[in-house]
């Protein structure tokens, strides 16, 4: 009988560890999840989005040059 | 130059690095974790940077020597493209700061003399709208590129290794060869940084292709 108590205390016990994890305060650490591979994920996005905003510059650039030999020719 | 194939090779290598990179194995470090993997992205920017800044350089000792205004475009066509390099090596050095070492920025003597380096170029890009007589420019302009140079090697390579910092490789931080020593790692960090530099060499060639259409038609 004792020992029956005991277990289910025991057992008690574990769950209401379990609980207490459950309560974990939430912190925004999204990023931080899967091994931080999101921060990687996030470098090659601003390299791409860099890069390619500068290339629309560029494009820009190249647009008016167009331009300027249309109106001349 | 009218060749494509090394254009070719960079989109290449460009692509090989993004996709091995995010793949293959890498050692697993605390802290790091996954983020170790930004060592394909982040220090080919760098490297991209530094050719960028040595081919203006060279260019500029060119101009000062033959008053070819060539030249000077071209050195200020790759400082340009340099520049950008270096922004995207702050933003990335940023971002990767924030989940390795807490906050976008730590005031890391890295990071600051990296920042100063981009100011220093930003100053020679200030210097050359400052002076509207193309000769003059072209002459100081070459002469200020000369001492910003070695500068900006100072500020990156040496005057970070004197002090404590968190970037590897300086202030008694092992350098990231300690975690690259697998062959694994070098198979992918070798081809981005080359990739990159032909990446970047490209867009420097384009700039200076619309620049001298530019001139032509004013």
């Amino acid at each position: 009988m004792i020992k029956k108590i005991a277990l289910t205390l025991m057992m008690l016990m574990l769950t209401l560890n379990m609980f207490a994890q459950n309560n974990d305060v939430e912190m925004a650490d999204a990023l931080r999840s899967n091994g931080k591979i999101y921060v990687v994920v996030g470098c090659i996005v601003i390299i791409l989005v860099g890069l390619l905003v500068y290339l629309f510059t560029l494009d820009k650039r190249l647009k008016m040059l167009e331009k300027k030999s249309n109106d001349k020719n | 130059m009218q060749k494509t194939w090394w254009k070719i090779l960079g989109a290449i290598l460009v692509i090989y690095s993004s996709i091995a990179g995010l793949l293959l194995g890498v050692p697993h470090l605390d802290i790091l974790n996954e983020t170790i993997r930004n060592l394909y992205f982040h220090v080919p920017m760098w490297f991209a940077m530094v050719v960028l800044f040595t081919i203006s350089v060279v260019y500029s000792i060119a101009s000062l020597s033959s008053k070819n205004e060539m030249y000077d475009k071209r050195a200020v066509e790759s400082a340009n493209v340099g520049i950008i390099f270096g922004i995207l090596g702050l933003i990335t050095g940023a971002f990767w700061a924030k989940y390795t070492w807490g906050s976008f920025w730590s005031f890391d003597p890295k990071q600051n003399f990296a920042a100063i380096a981009i100011l220093l170029y930003f100053a020679y890009l200030v210097l050359r709208n400052a002076i509207d007589e193309e000769q003059k420019r072209a002459k100081i302009s070459a002469i200020y590129n000369i001492f910003a140079f070695p500068m900006m090697v100072v500020l990156l390579f040496v005057l970070p290794r004197l002090e404590a910092s968190l970037h590897p490789g300086n202030g008694g931080n092992p350098g990231f060869n300690s975690y690259d020593l697998d062959s694994r790692m070098r198979m992918v960090f070798y081809p981005a940084c080359l990739g990159w530099i032909i990446i970047g060499f490209w867009i420097y060639t384009i700039r200076f292709r619309i620049r001298t259409l530019e001139d032509k038609q004013l």
